[in-house]
């Protein structure tokens, strides 16, 4: 009886939050509204100067964001969808949900031309390998040298996780018609695949391979938050595949204006400047202030890679297939 | 015995009812909603069906030695006492109720590339040995499932009566005439159960599967019905490869059915075991090699967790201490309905003749939970912001799907009680209400304990459906986990697994303790 009372309250609590403000709900991914991600600041931040009330809503991770969105169709709550990558925008494009950005006055600092009139870009990153600098002395400076090498790895499911799709199009990116050959090379360098980040990135905290399928950015966690300058990523001179992670408006919202505004305030330094130290990437338009110390430590390779949502989508199934078969063997 | 079926009381019948609609809505029903929204049936690749064929292979491996393994374990922790036994088989239990990704890092802590038993072999001069791959899959699900089946096994020595024993030992009978007489039947009635539960939840195995396997041979139904869902937004062929999962367990459970045996020893006084038979020192020795080989088996990746996560315990912080009071609440109300949904459908089985009930109770096992919580999600979305219903649904689905546990462990001790007490308690005109009071409740007093300690434990560590309903602020204690893990914090989250455990396996040492408060064990 007490169980059901306190679940009443539970729900009465959540139907008292919403008073007369307008609410703007924002649909994201679970780790953004963590208490360790950006969230809570966003939130408190953009309250501040909005007079409305910010919901976030989270659900998974990007890919699972996008079935919500998908499942809910046209009766969607959402008014904005945050935590999207070019991966997934082909798709999101498609369904029509989603309604064209305002015009925004920005200088991106993307390492590529941003031009899309339905999306917009929050942060960014290039997936890198990382090791630890005081256990791997030769460090291989392209695929090639990294699967002639004994170095162990390991990587995300590309049918899971975005990390592990994003390695799939690098690799597919840098050597094309040879992509199935550098994969079987990698065979035996590769320890495990794993279903998402968080467990690769654990298997490799605990030392069960030599270097893990993550961010140039990853070594900055550990400096900054832990003073530890032992994790590197290791510089390609293939390129490093991109991912750049975006918003956009629901099509059928009915807050258009608020949606425009949040768009605009995601670009703004007040947003821009709380993404290095909560989501541990680059921020879409660097803040007045510059990143945190301990950025400058970190590798910035000059060439990424990165195909459009479009071309993205369609080479994905044998792109997948490819990998499958040669890791099959 | 279920050769004379017995009328069921309206207030009985009513309840197996709630209780088998329930798990339909939530397994045939969930399933159907995505079916619904897919607009139909999609097809399958040969992808698939290697998926399949892999996803059985190692199901059936790793259900075939946990119940091969287990039964020495089982036996000697029946016939012996020694101190720290009770905390001991507490802690045996603990494995199955770790989450996932924490029993993994306590495996690889032990067994990995890096672990304890690799750099003692390096010490040695001896190669090093890598678990990636179906032995590692394998190991991996006899360390989750080992310690279940040597639980239930356990129980069915104890619904072995003492007076059988002693009657043995009076007839002059061996060990191993007792093994023939006595245990053997008990394993025949008992063990096609514990295979396809632990084969079921083998079947919808997806991150140890992915994580230990090494690589895309390794990929599981699961997997495929994870990037039908997520990554190509196919509705249809997630659906079928559900379906698929469903059919498979339907066969299983039906197969078991029929090669399960009553045993039939009929009633005794419930006095303490004595094995006056075991008492010779080759017996005492492989007894002793049977307890020790698997405590360190199962406790020492355990070990591992706790000494990993120990020192970022005190300062974990408050909002993973906010989720574990969320966790208790949910844990609790799951238990709840659980027994109040399980005790009416495990007297209406054991008094039924048809095996429909018990394979609806087992449906739950081998629902994916991408689709129960995508079925919910489209279900239930309609009514309330499914934010608001993420702790009330997640409590539900937890219950569900313990269920079929909670049936494992109550089934057996009810048609014993049936057998044995069954014709007495009608020539009674015992009904109702005073024969739940006088004999039922006392009777299964031990398997409910232990169903609703189990229940408790599996919703504290159990993601579930949360992850698609919460929000920031309903967070539960794994959630938060992973939440952690996600944010490079592998230290808190270490923390937070050791909470987890601690907590896991605090409910179910006190639920488990109050079903065997009077028992001499």
């Amino acid at each position: 009886m007490r169980h059901s009372l306190m679940i009443a309250g539970l729900l009465c609590a959540t139907t008292a939050a919403a008073q007369d403000k307008p609410v703007l709900t924002v649909y994201t991914y679970d780790s953004f509204v963590s208490e360790w991600g950006p969230g809570p600041q966003v939130e408190a931040a953009f309250e501040a100067e909005c007079g409305c009330d910010l919901n976030f809503v989270a659900s998974g991770d990007g890919a699972a964001l996008l079935a919500r969105v998908l499942l809910e169709g046209d009766s969607t709550e959402a008014d904005i969808v945050l935590g999207l990558d070019t991966n997934l925008t082909a798709k999101a494009a498609d369904s029509g949900l989603f309604a064209d950005h305002p015009a925004l006055d920005v200088s991106w600092s993307l390492p590529i031309d941003w031009a899309d009139p339905i999306f917009v870009p929050y942060d960014w990153g290039q997936f890198a390998f990382v090791y630890d600098r005081t256990k791997t002395e030769t460090v291989p400076a392209d695929f090639e040298a990294l699967a002639a090498s004994d170095l162990t790895i390991v990587i995300e499911d590309p049918r899971s996780s975005t990390p592990g799709l994003g390695l799939l199009y690098w690799v597919k990116q840098a050597y094309g018609e040879r992509a199935p050959e550098i994969w079987a090379g990698l065979a035996d360098n590769i320890v495990t695949v794993t279903p998402g980040w968080s467990e690769a990135y654990g298997l490799f905290l605990e030392g069960e391979a030599d270097m893990v399928l993550s961010y140039t950015t990853s070594p900055a966690y550990h400096l900054i938050a832990e003073s530890d300058d032992t994790k590197a990523a290791a510089p390609f001179t293939e390129g490093h595949y991109l991912q750049v992670e975006v918003a956009a408006k629901l099509a059928g919202t009915d807050q258009g204006a608020l949606a425009d505004r949040f768009l605009a305030f995601m670009t703004s330094d007040a947003f821009q400047s709380l993404i290095p130290e909560t989501n541990w990437m680059y921020p879409a338009v660097t803040p007045a202030a510059g990143l945190p110390k301990g950025f400058e430590t970190l590798i910035r390779p000059e060439k990424s890679l990165l195909y459009s949502a479009t071309e993205a989508a369609a080479i994905r199934d044998a792109a997948l297939a490819e990998w499958q078969t040669a890791l099959s063997r | 015995m279920a050769d004379r079926a017995q009328p069921l009381s309206p207030g009985l019948g009513a309840g197996a009812g709630i209780a088998a609609t329930l798990i339909l809505a939530l397994t045939l029903g969930t399933l159907g909603a995505v079916i619904h929204r897919a607009g139909g049936l999609g097809s399958l690749g040969p992808a698939d069906w290697a998926a399949l064929r892999f996803t059985v292979t190692q199901a059936a491996l790793s259900a075939a030695l946990s119940l091969l393994l287990a039964i020495p374990v089982a036996r000697a922790l029946a016939r012996r006492r020694f101190p720290g036994r009770g905390v001991l088989i507490t802690l045996l239990g603990a494995p199955f109720i770790l989450p996932v990704i924490v029993a993994v890092m306590g495996i690889l802590a032990i067994f990995g590339r890096a672990g304890l038993l690799n750099d003692a072999l390096a010490a040695l001069g001896a190669e090093r040995v890598s678990i990636y791959g179906l032995s590692g899959v394998v190991l991996a699900h006899v360390f989750l499932n080992l310690p279940l089946a040597v639980r239930l096994l356990l129980q069915g020595w104890r619904g072995i009566p003492a007076e059988r024993f002693r009657l043995a030992a009076a007839l002059g009978f061996s060990s191993t005439d007792i093994s023939r007489h006595l245990e053997r039947p008990m394993l025949r009635a008992l063990g096609p159960g514990i295979f396809v539960t632990i084969f079921l939840i083998c079947l919808t195995s997806f991150a140890v599967a992915l994580t230990l396997g090494g690589g895309p041979k390794a990929t599981t139904v699961e997997l495929a019905i994870y990037q039908a869902f997520r990554f190509d937004f196919d509705l249809g062929r997630a659906a079928q490869l559900a379906s698929l999962q469903l059919a498979l367990c339907a066969t299983a459970t039906l197969a078991a059915a029929r090669l399960t045996l009553p045993a039939g020893f009929g009633a005794g006084l419930d006095r303490a075991l004595a094995r006056p038979d075991a008492a010779t020192l080759p017996l005492k020795l492989q007894d002793a090699a049977a307890i020790s080989v698997a405590s360190l088996f199962l406790l020492a990746p355990l070990a591992a967790v706790i000494l990993a996560g120990l020192p970022s315990l005190a300062t974990l912080p408050a909002p993973v201490w906010e989720a574990a009071q969320r966790s208790l609440l949910v844990a609790l109300a799951s238990t709840a309905l659980a027994i109040a949904l399980a005790l009416p459908l495990a007297l209406a089985i054991a008094r039924s003749k048809g095996r429909l009930l018990e394979t609806i109770g087992m449906l739950p096992l081998a629902t994916s939970a991408l689709v129960i919580g995508t079925g919910l999600f489209l279900l239930l979305r309609g009514l309330a912001s499914p934010a608001a219903l993420a702790l009330p649904v997640t409590a539900a689905v937890n219950a569900v799907m313990a269920l079929p546990f909670c049936l494992r462990a109550l089934i057996p001790a009810a048609r014993d009680l049936e057998t044995d007490y069954g014709r007495l308690a009608e020539s009674l005109g015992l009904s109702g209400a005073a024969r739940l009071r006088h004999l039922t409740l006392p009777r299964l007093r031990q398997p409910l304990g232990f169903a609703a300690g189990l229940t408790a434990a599996l919703s504290m560590g159990d993601l579930g459906v949360i992850a698609l309903f919460a929000d920031a602020e309903r967070a539960t204690l794994p959630l938060q986990l992973y939440r952690l893990m996600g944010a490079y914090r592998m230290a808190d989250a270490a923390g937070a697994a050791v909470l987890l455990l601690a907590l896991s396996l605090a409910l179910f040492w006190i639920l488990d303790r109050g079903g065997r408060a009077d028992a001499q064990a």
